[in-house]
């Protein structure tokens, strides 16, 4: 149709009521029912045509690391400049700013900065276009950041950066207790009984993680049940979550609440408040993000701890533990002009020298899995082997549709259990029936 | 209406002969009262309507619309939508939705009773201190604006800071209570920061409705020896009566509607301080727009239901006709009425 | 008796023992309204190494946290010029059309006044955060007002003007007619009585509306966030919430305290400022 008749529409659509208008809107700009689903998630060439300015929105950058990038970008592609749409600083404005932009097909964000959590919704809504095979290159990046970032066979969006969570451990306190760092929360419990008489130790807690009630808390939850050899949601999505093997994991944790092993206040802890007790040497072990590695090891009096720690992988039930996976991807919104453009802009993004950087000055995780042996990288970053093994046995969050209903369910079941309020058990079997109805929702 | 062709029965003075000549004046004022009224009203009701009310109506709508539900073969979600009447409604009153629901509606209700209700003491408390001070008035006007002018996005963030496990209200209490966490100490963080930020509206509300009462009036009271708090109880409160209403009318209205604080301070999902703003913001968030516009509107009644109930119990001067009301103060301001207009 | 009663400033019939009370008072006041703001002055001056210290004051004091807010790169001098242009556009426009309401509904007779003061209040009903996506797609698609001030300003004022008219409308109804009357009598017309007697007599409620629709509209978030993402149009508000530490996990607590504190302070001065001038210049018209 001719620029005129989109017009008319488009005028008439504004005085129809939002849902309305999304019907029309999708039947016109999708141009097919939901039947036709396959051949669109199949079709990429004619969609990749656009050449010309785009918009990546992101939450922002005050490191200023982005806008250098950025400049790079544009003094070399001055017909195809990048605009940075700063969202704001919470993940969740930010997916409401992309999910409002996407629902008005206002093609305002071209490419976006996604969560790795989010990749399944927006696929699954056609928020995003899946990306061309072939094109991104998958094959140099860590595995499971390629999985958390593909939907039912097509890859959506472009692994970018990556986290996964590390033991933080007292290495001068483990050494003078004489201990390793631990391989099962068992250990770790008993390394604590002895690390504790130590007269340094005095006040100080065994272990804490995120326990308050936000997304962090999802992600430990979910490396409870995974440590403990359960899981969450199987590879259908189907809730798996009312096993022994999961009650065994939660129990453990809820247990350590009750006796102290965790302290009481870690119930009100974000990663911000984990890292000041921390700091302060109020915890012998801490389960945190790679980022906390810089801040507590510096030396201008803000950290007690620094040079006093190291990291370990996580623990887990009977051995190792799993870690959940973090991180950002890049994808491109459905609406998007230019999308030639964008996708040359993301592989730009994503690609090793690139990633390299972000990681000197950001101290990003990369995907990039040959930087997590760069000798010059390994000097700055000498938690990368730690954390590599981390992300390369990392379980993503349940990668389902209704994200948000999932991770509240997890929420309400991990903090009722954690604060006493309801035993593990029945936590559980109340979250296996709730992920259930999330499917159908 | 201009259209009437007979005289209205009794003009407003039928004396002596010209009887024509006052009707069609009265009738000619009426019109021309009718025009200047609508130009005067036109562009409040152009904003509102084209910005809220508009809005207003889409919800409306939608509320009873669903978006389907489920994925298609290839794991899509569906497209449409399909009318389900007061679907919504009614599950969202009932069973595990409704749980939640009234849960919200209840701590709505405590929030809105116990904060408004300081908020109006300590209200006009401080407007009664600000408007007798001899010494540091200016002072006391600015800090009470503080408060009332630091960001809301800020002030929570303050709070947050304040109330953290290690932060200097546990420090002051000597004593470390888990501000955030479920139960009522969440609940208590979120009505002393709410009545901190708003109290000073009502107080400047009604500092400046003390200022419009003549002093000539204390001073009358004082002759007739009525003592500090007779003159509070039987001068200064009726006085200031109106003001008062429309200060504690929008702390209400607001009130009802509250979501950063909690949202913010406390955190999302949390059952003791989940506000039905809150849920209406939850469920948009997950995409299920039609439920989210169905608490909006409930939400939208109650507010409604709650203001009515308010003006019609204690608001008679706000709303009352105008003839009434300028009768009203015109015999309660009769002496300094008296005593101001020749001058 | 009350015709001559003198014109005594009131300070002086005071006795002493009450006015020792009111300082009292006065005392409480500015340290319940002041200490949370203290806290958040105090915390914006620490190094950010000593953030969490809890001592009374900073030690050492440090404008680490205000250059931050300060780095070129945030925009933040852009973003409060936004915010002065938004809330005092919506605080001229919203006073302006609301004493013209205020006045109908107070001193004219037609019919429809209570519903029409019913609908008013009636748009301050409805949740905010439920207006936001509405809202937006009017903008986008029809008005094509995003990335735009009237985009920030209308909203504003239409979350404004309910209070105000209502408000103007109870303090004009405050003021016997015969005021008016009186002046009329002297030749003026009724919106001259208006403007002379009426406003001038008002001016604390005038002005105190003014106060209260310009810190609104100054404190405005959702909307400003929703209807702009171009980095020079947002608002110092927006702006705040954009200050995000190096990863995303670290909040620069620090950092938005000093942000809040730049935000506040200034706000405060010159609403100070402005309410002398303006109320002496008004009640000075009054008396003549």
């Amino acid at each position: 149709m001719g620029p005129q008749g989109m017009k008319e529409t488009t005028n008439m659509r504004h005085w129809l009521p939002k849902a309305g208008m999304a019907v029309l809107a999708a039947s016109l700009l999708a141009g097919c029912g939901s039947g036709s689903g396959s051949e669109d998630a199949g079709s990429k060439p004619p969609s990749f045509k656009g050449r010309g300015p785009i918009t990546l929105a992101t939450g922002k950058d005050t490191t200023g690391v982005m806008d250098k990038v950025l400049d790079q970008w544009n003094s070399t592609h001055p017909k195809e400049k990048v605009r940075m749409i700063e969202l704001s600083e919470s993940a969740d404005e930010q997916r409401q700013r992309m999910i409002q932009n996407a629902e008005l097909k206002s093609g305002d964000f071209s490419v976006l900065n996604m969560d790795v959590v989010w990749n399944a919704e927006f696929a699954a809504n056609r928020w995003i276009v899946p990306l061309p095979k072939g094109e991104i290159d998958t094959g140099s990046m860590l595995k499971p950041t390629v999985e958390a970032a593909t939907y039912r066979g097509n890859l959506y969006s472009a692994p970018w950066t990556s986290d996964g969570g590390l033991l933080y451990f007292r290495k001068d306190l483990l050494e003078k207790a004489g201990a390793e760092p631990p391989k099962t929360w068992a250990e770790m419990k008993k390394t604590c009984d002895k690390v504790l008489k130590l007269p340094e130790a005095k006040g100080m807690s065994c272990y804490a993680g995120q326990f308050d009630k936000y997304e962090g808390l999802s992600v430990n939850f979910s490396e409870m049940i995974h440590g403990a050899g359960g899981s969450v949601v199987d590879k259908a999505g189907k809730p798996t979550v009312n096993t022994p093997e999961a009650k065994k994991g939660l129990k453990w944790f809820a247990d350590a609440f009750k006796d102290g092993t965790i302290p009481k206040e870690a119930i009100t802890y974000k990663e911000e408040e984990g890292r000041q007790a921390f700091q302060k040497g109020d915890l012998v072990f801490h389960r945190q993000w790679p980022y906390q590695w810089a801040l507590a090891n510096a030396k201008d009096g803000s950290s007690k701890v620094a040079g006093k720690f190291n990291v370990a992988p996580l623990p887990g039930l009977d051995g190792p533990g799993t870690s959940s996976l973090g991180g950002h991807n890049l994808a491109i919104s459905s609406d998007a002009k230019n999308k030639a453009t964008a996708l040359d802009f993301i592989k730009f993004m994503t690609n090793k020298e690139n990633q390299k950087k972000r990681l000197l000055l950001t101290s990003q995780a990369p995907t990039n899995a040959a930087l997590y042996e760069d000798k010059e990288l390994l000097k700055k970053f000498p938690y990368l082997p730690t954390l590599k093994a981390s992300i390369n046995g990392a379980e993503p969050r349940p990668r389902v549709v209704q994200y948000g209903d999932a991770t509240a369910a997890m929420q309400e079941a991990a903090y009722g259990a954690l604060s006493g309020k309801t035993s593990p058990d029945a936590a559980l079997a109340q979250l296996q029936k709730k992920l259930a109805g999330v499917n159908s929702k | 209406m201009s259209t009437v062709a007979a005289p209205p029965p009794s003009p407003t003075r039928p004396s002596s002969g010209q009887q024509h000549d006052p009707a069609s004046a009265a009738k000619k004022r009426k019109r021309d009262t009718t025009r200047l009224v609508a130009f005067l009203v036109s562009p409040t009701v152009a904003v509102l309507g084209l910005v809220v009310g508009y809005p207003i109506i889409a919800a409306l709508r939608e509320s009873l619309f669903s978006e389907k539900k489920g994925l298609d073969a290839n794991g899509f979600v569906q497209q449409g939508e399909q009318f389900v009447g007061f679907e919504h409604y009614i599950d969202l009153l009932s069973g595990e939705a409704g749980e939640r629901f009234w849960n919200a509606f209840w701590n709505t209700s405590f929030f809105t009773v116990t904060t408004v209700t300081m908020e109006t003491v300590l209200g006009i408390a401080m407007a009664l201190v600000m408007h007798k001070a001899v010494r540091g008035r200016g002072l006391v006007r600015a800090s009470i604006l503080v408060p009332w002018a630091i960001p809301t996005v800020v002030s929570a963030l303050l709070w947050q800071w304040i109330f953290q496990a290690n932060g200097v209200a546990n420090a002051i209490l000597g004593h470390k209570v888990l501000w955030t966490t479920e139960g009522f100490q969440a609940q208590l963080a979120v009505i002393v920061a709410d009545v901190w930020k708003t109290a000073p509206f009502v107080g400047l509300l009604v500092l400046a409705g003390l200022q419009l009462i003549p002093t000539e009036v204390y001073e009358a009271a004082r002759v007739d020896g009525a003592k500090a708090w007779q003159q509070f109880v039987r001068i200064t409160l009726p006085l200031i009566r109106p003001v008062l209403l429309v200060a504690v009318l929008f702390r209400l209205l607001d009130a009802l509607r509250m979501f950063d604080l909690p949202f913010v301070l406390i955190g999302a999902h949390k059952g003791s301080v989940e506000t039905l703003s809150m849920l209406a913001y939850d469920e948009a968030a997950n995409t299920r727009y039609g439920p989210a516009a169905a608490y909006a509107v409930i939400l939208f009644l109650y507010v409604a239901a709650v203001a009515f109930v308010f003006v019609k119990l204690l608001g008679a001067d706000v709303f009352s006709s105008d003839k009434a009301a300028a009768k009203k103060s015109k015999s309660r301001l009769k002496k300094p009425a008296a005593t101001e207009v020749p001058a | 008796m009350s015709a001559i009663a003198p014109e005594r400033p009131r300070r002086f019939t005071r006795p002493s023992p009450k006015a020792l009370l009111g300082l009292a008072g006065t005392a409480v006041i500015v340290v319940y309204c002041l200490a949370p703001f203290y806290w958040m002055a105090v915390s914006a001056f620490r190094r950010s190494s000593d953030l969490f210290a809890i001592s009374a004051l900073p030690s050492p004091w440090s404008l680490e946290n205000f250059g931050a807010v300060m780095e070129a790169k945030n925009g933040f001098l852009r973003a409060l010029l936004n915010s002065v242009i938004v809330a005092g556009t919506t605080t001229i426009l919203t006073l302006m059309i609301a004493t013209f309401t205020a006045y109908a509904l107070a001193r004219l007779e037609f019919r429809g006044k209570n519903l029409l003061l019913a609908i008013v209040i009636a748009t301050s009903m409805f949740p905010t955060i439920s207006l936001v996506v509405p809202m937006l797609k009017l903008f986008t698609n029809t008005l094509h007002w995003v990335n735009t001030y009237q985009a920030m300003i209308v909203p504003s004022m239409s979350f404004a003007l309910p209070l105000a008219v209502w408000n103007l409308t109870a303090f004009f109804k405050q003021l016997p007619r015969d005021l008016e009357q009186a002046a009329m009598v002297d030749g003026c017309t009724a919106g001259q009585a208006f403007r002379k007697v009426i406003l001038p007599l008002t001016a604390p409620g005038v002005f105190t509306t003014a106060i209260l629709t310009f810190i609104m509209a100054w404190n405005e978030f959702v909307i400003a966030l929703s209807m702009v993402n171009r980095g020079s149009m947002q608002t110092a508000t927006v702006a705040i919430s954009r200050f995000t530490g190096a990863t995303g996990f670290d909040v620069p607590y620090g950092t938005k305290m000093a942000a809040g504190v730049l935000v506040t302070v200034p706000l405060v001065i010159v609403v100070l400022i402005f309410q002398r001038r303006i109320i002496a210049g008004l009640t000075a018209g009054a008396v003549k």
